[in-house]
């Protein structure tokens, strides 16, 4: 039986560390790779890295923090944040990344996602998908409407008919960031990601809320997420990867330990 | 002298078993010379992808046959994900004809609980049915990471070295004489990953 999966999330700025609240105030707190290479000694499952860059002529300065973290850490990890043809993501695979993370560029092109998983297999491309509270609406029927560009840009997409488009495309695992929980450290969005990991076929990822190891057992057992993403927490140095897991499998979730 | 040859097929991430290599400062070259492949100490033969598409590849480099020579010549080899599964005879997959080193066939999960997803994607235990030179260091309950579909079945039940479980037990590693070969992925498998790239850099080919 597969162990769930604990994934470090990155948010990478111009080379350097930053983590956001509520996506609108970012702070940089430090170096990726050091942050990529603490993790993975101590057991993290699996890493993404979302270029939060503003400047498209600084996207370069993202492909060598990718080959700087592939040439000292060997578990799976994602990059995401500004690919926006199937070559951005051929770059990001060549520097050594194991999946792609394609989110605004797929709502805008949703075609890239097949295209990636014709190239790559879908194994290495995740669907990641930002997505705000809206209650129940006549194009919102799940109550939940993807938004892109942080949060600030608002589609129209139903949340979980995105979800299962994105399967049907190609997509081989699906993050569900809640932009409502982001940065609140309190909790996963829980009906959310049950809705959707019950909807779909691939892997789930619950993103956003994480603020201590009880929210992590939630969204991994009444939630039915596969993984669960964290990022301030391990950050901030208030957690580490053993602490979580251990308290995870105390409660019986199956983790992996190093 | 090439320590190590990394068998280049057109087959997914061959740059990421390199790495590992580099990490571990074993030395090794990516290469799709037979000349090349056929001079080296030890070979690598990773893999990811389609194996109709894999073989049609090695067929037309001329790798099929390097594989046999080299595995006839007592060369050590590590097979990894895909090359493992296209070391056997038949594949599901595109119902292809595959190298046949090992007598068996490649299946495809075929389960019965909803819950379970495919691919078989994540960390994963393996339990060792019988010790191995390159597996020393691997303990039990240790996890490694695996993207697959489809896995390996050798028709010899000898030829199975560890399983895993998903739902059916499945052969994770297999092996015979000088060749072993994981469903898994070793250098994304991090610590306990590395240790078994490592004991293949010194593998004499001798299964124990």
């Amino acid at each position: 039986m597969l162990s769930k999966r604990i994934i470090a999330c990155l948010d990478v700025r111009d080379g350097n560390l930053a983590k956001s609240i509520k996506f609108v105030d970012t702070k940089d707190i430090g170096d990726p790779v050091a942050a990529a290479k603490r993790y993975y000694e101590e057991g993290i499952d699996e890493l993404v890295f979302y270029d939060i860059t503003a400047s498209s002529d600084k996207r370069n300065i993202m492909i060598d923090t990718v080959s700087a973290v592939a040439a000292q850490v060997f578990i799976p990890f994602s990059v995401g944040g500004g690919l926006r043809t199937v070559e951005d993501c051929t770059a990001v695979r060549l520097a050594g990344a194991e999946k792609i993370n394609v989110n605004t560029a797929a709502v805008a092109n949703p075609a890239i996602i097949s295209l990636a998983a014709a190239l790559l297999g879908s194994q290495a491309v995740v669907l990641s998908m930002d997505v705000l509270r809206t209650g129940i609406t006549n194009t919102t029927p799940s109550g939940y409407e993807i938004v892109t560009h942080g949060g600030r840009t608002r589609t129209g997409l139903d949340a979980l008919a995105w979800a299962k488009q994105g399967e049907s495309l190609g997509a081989g695992e699906l993050v569900v960031n809640s932009i409502d929980a982001d940065g609140t450290r309190e909790g996963y969005e829980i009906t959310l990601t049950r809705m959707i990991a019950e909807g779909v076929r691939i892997p789930v990822i619950a993103s956003g809320g994480g603020g201590k190891p009880e929210h992590l057992y939630e969204v991994l057992t009444e939630g039915k997420a596969d993984a669960a993403l964290v990022a301030s927490i391990l950050h901030y140095k208030e957690y580490t990867v053993r602490a979580i897991k251990e308290e995870l499998r105390g409660r019986g979730i199956k983790v992996r330990m190093v | 002298m090439i320590m190590i040859a990394i068998i280049d097929y057109n087959a997914g991430n061959l740059t990421s078993v390199k790495r590992a290599l580099d990490y571990l400062a074993i030395d090794s070259v990516i290469s799709s010379d037979p000349q090349v492949l056929l001079s080296a100490e030890r070979l690598i033969f990773p893999g990811v992808g389609h194996a109709a598409s894999a073989m049609a590849t090695l067929r037309e480099r001329g790798l099929d046959l390097v594989l046999k020579e080299a595995f006839a010549a007592g060369t050590p080899i590590l097979g990894i994900c895909l090359g493992t599964q296209i070391i056997l005879s038949r594949s599901e997959e595109g119902d292809t004809t595959c190298l046949g080193i090992i007598e068996g066939t490649v299946p495809r999960f075929k389960l019965t609980d909803p819950a379970l997803k495919i691919p078989h994607m994540g960390w994963d235990a393996v339990r060792l049915l019988r010790p191995h030179p390159v597996l020393r260091d691997v303990k039990p309950g240790d996890e490694f990471y695996f993207v697959h579909s489809f896995y390996p079945q050798p028709v010899d039940p000898a030829a199975v070295v560890g399983v895993g479980n998903y739902e059916i037990e499945f052969p994770a590693i297999i092996g015979k004489d000088n060749l072993i070969a994981l469903q898994f992925h070793p250098e994304k498998s991090g610590g306990v990953g590395l240790s078994i790239l490592k004991n293949f850099s010194t593998w004499d080919g001798k299964p124990c």
